[in-house]
């Protein structure tokens, strides 16, 4: 993402709707800044922000007069007043910052369509997590921290050496350069991003394994961690494996999503469940 | 994606925040799910959600790429679900947000009626979920719980600024942002319904709870928890 210095009037509104903080008004230029290193080109700041057309040179005059007569100058807070953003054109591997963060792009640079992948949201078509299995999605950088895949390859290295399944069509997966080992790309270790889910399957007879693996590497990590566990209820909509386990280690379960079973496979649509990598 | 699932806060904060959504299964192509889809957003509609959405679009209140300079002082505050109806173009996931029980619970059972083959989820506590179930006579198939957020907590702002940021799963509004529309509304710069809106218009999908969010800002005036 670009501003236009010719545009930006530095009212400061985009300064708060950055989720990762990156914008700044420059003390010298006197314009509203990014800092390239910590933005991870969500858009947030163009496709939030409400555009106006103002002539910047008459927003200026009016703020600085507002200013010296200590008048509070308060637009709309969610209003660029001058349309100052303009989308940049994004090369690899600065592209996969958008691709894990900006929901509205879907994600070409991993070859992988949309953000993340259905997990259980779609589980009464797809067959995906089955009686008996866990499945865990381990989001990084969430809410508002963001994350370097850097450190999420130390979470993927203690996984794949667990023997996991990973996700075949998860986008971190994608971006690994051996799944066997759970080492990603080297060019993109350093790209920051709002946040990125590691997707694995295990038996549930692993699940208390795999979250004090999760809890010994998130301890190295600078970054918080959102954990999900999903798994398929019984005959009868009973689910009295999984949750037990997660309260006896310390959980105290808030929130769930449930899928109530309502899809059906089309017929002219069937084809085998999507497989996991496996490791 | 996981955008539902991990909102800040516990089983009570809920209370009035049901998602329910559907989505059609990318590996399994469902040559109807347009439809499908834009009948799940119609009977939505007459259970009376206080958000309604597609994950291409966004929801009911959207930015704007050409706004007006007098909306500063007479801005359109109202939701528009039937613009997120007529603009589902292709087949994505869409939600819809009910700010009670009772008809989250009414809908659930339609939409169990209206048969339409598409899987459904319902995002809240595991409580609220159940009664769902119960009062549709659903058994569920499969549940995904919401652990928490771990790890460098510290870098989590505070509850109420968390409980707003993380109505959008995508981390599109901002903590700061939330922070300041609680810093706007104890002021009494904005009412809480206009810091709703500002704060509406940044989520992707749909899926804040405009009323939740009222909630939250009203206890943050007088920081009740």
């Amino acid at each position: 993402m670009k501003i236009s210095r010719e545009r930006c009037v530095a009212c400061g509104n985009c300064t708060y709707v950055c989720p990762m903080g990156a914008i700044y008004i420059d003390p010298v230029l006197k314009r509203a800044t990014i800092n390239r290193d910590e933005c991870v080109e969500c858009y947030a700041c163009y496709n939030g922000l409400s555009q106006e057309h103002l002539n910047p040179t008459m927003v200026r005059t009016v703020r600085r007069v507002f200013a010296a007569l200590r008048i509070r100058f308060e637009p709309e807070p969610d209003v660029c007043p001058t349309a100052a953003f303009e989308p940049d054109e994004l090369t690899w591997p600065r592209v996969v910052r958008r691709a894990f963060s900006d929901p509205s792009v879907p994600h070409e640079s991993t070859g992988v369509e949309g953000r993340g992948t259905e997990e259980v949201k779609t589980n009464d078509v797809t067959g995906r997590v089955k009686v008996g299995e866990v499945g865990f999605t381990i989001e990084f950088g969430r809410p508002g921290v963001g994350v370097r895949f850097h450190e999420i390859q130390q979470m993927c290295w203690a996984l794949a050496e667990a023997k996991v399944s990973f996700e075949k069509k998860n986008p971190v997966t994608s971006l690994m350069s051996d799944v066997s080992t759970g080492t990603l790309r080297p060019d993109i270790l350093g790209e920051k991003v709002m946040s990125a889910i590691v997707e694995i399957k295990v038996p549930v007879e692993r699940t208390e394994e795999i979250v004090h693996l999760v809890w010994e590497v998130e301890k190295k990590l600078d970054t918080v961690i959102a954990l999900g566990v999903a798994t398929r209820c019984g005959e009868h909509g009973e689910e009295d494996v999984v949750a037990p386990v997660l309260e006896r280690l310390g959980y105290k379960i808030e929130r769930a999503k449930t899928n109530i079973g309502l899809g059906r496979i089309v017929e002219s649509a069937a084809e085998p469940a999507p497989e996991a990598a496996h490791v | 994606m996981t955008n539902t699932l991990h909102r800040f806060g516990d089983a009570e904060s809920f209370r009035d925040d049901y998602i329910v959504f559907a989505l059609p299964t990318k590996s399994k192509k469902d040559p109807n799910a347009l439809p499908k889809l834009r009948r799940f957003l119609e009977i939505a509609l007459e259970y009376k959600p206080v958000n309604l959405g597609d994950a291409r679009h966004g929801g009911a209140l959207r930015s704007s790429k050409s706004l007006s300079p007098l909306s500063h002082w007479k801005r359109d505050m109202a939701p528009d679900f039937q613009a997120v109806i007529r603009g589902l173009d292709a087949p994505t996931s869409c939600a819809a947000v009910f700010d009670n029980p009772e008809a989250a619970e009414k809908f659930v059972k339609r939409i169990k009626e209206e048969d339409l083959g598409i899987s459904v989820n319902v995002s809240t506590s595991i409580e609220g979920a159940a009664r769902c179930c119960n009062f549709a006579c659903i058994d569920r198939h499969s549940v995904g719980y919401s652990l928490g957020f771990e790890g460098k907590t510290e870098k989590i702002p505070d509850s109420q600024v968390a409980a707003l940021s993380t109505m959008c799963g995508h981390g599109m509004i901002s903590h700061s942002f939330a922070k300041k529309m609680i810093d706007f509304v104890k002021e009494n710069r904005r009412t809480p319904d206009q810091a709703v809106t500002y704060l509406s218009r940044f989520c992707s999908c749909g899926i804040f709870n405009p009323s939740r969010a009222k909630r939250i800002l009203e206890d943050a005036r007088t920081k009740a928890q």
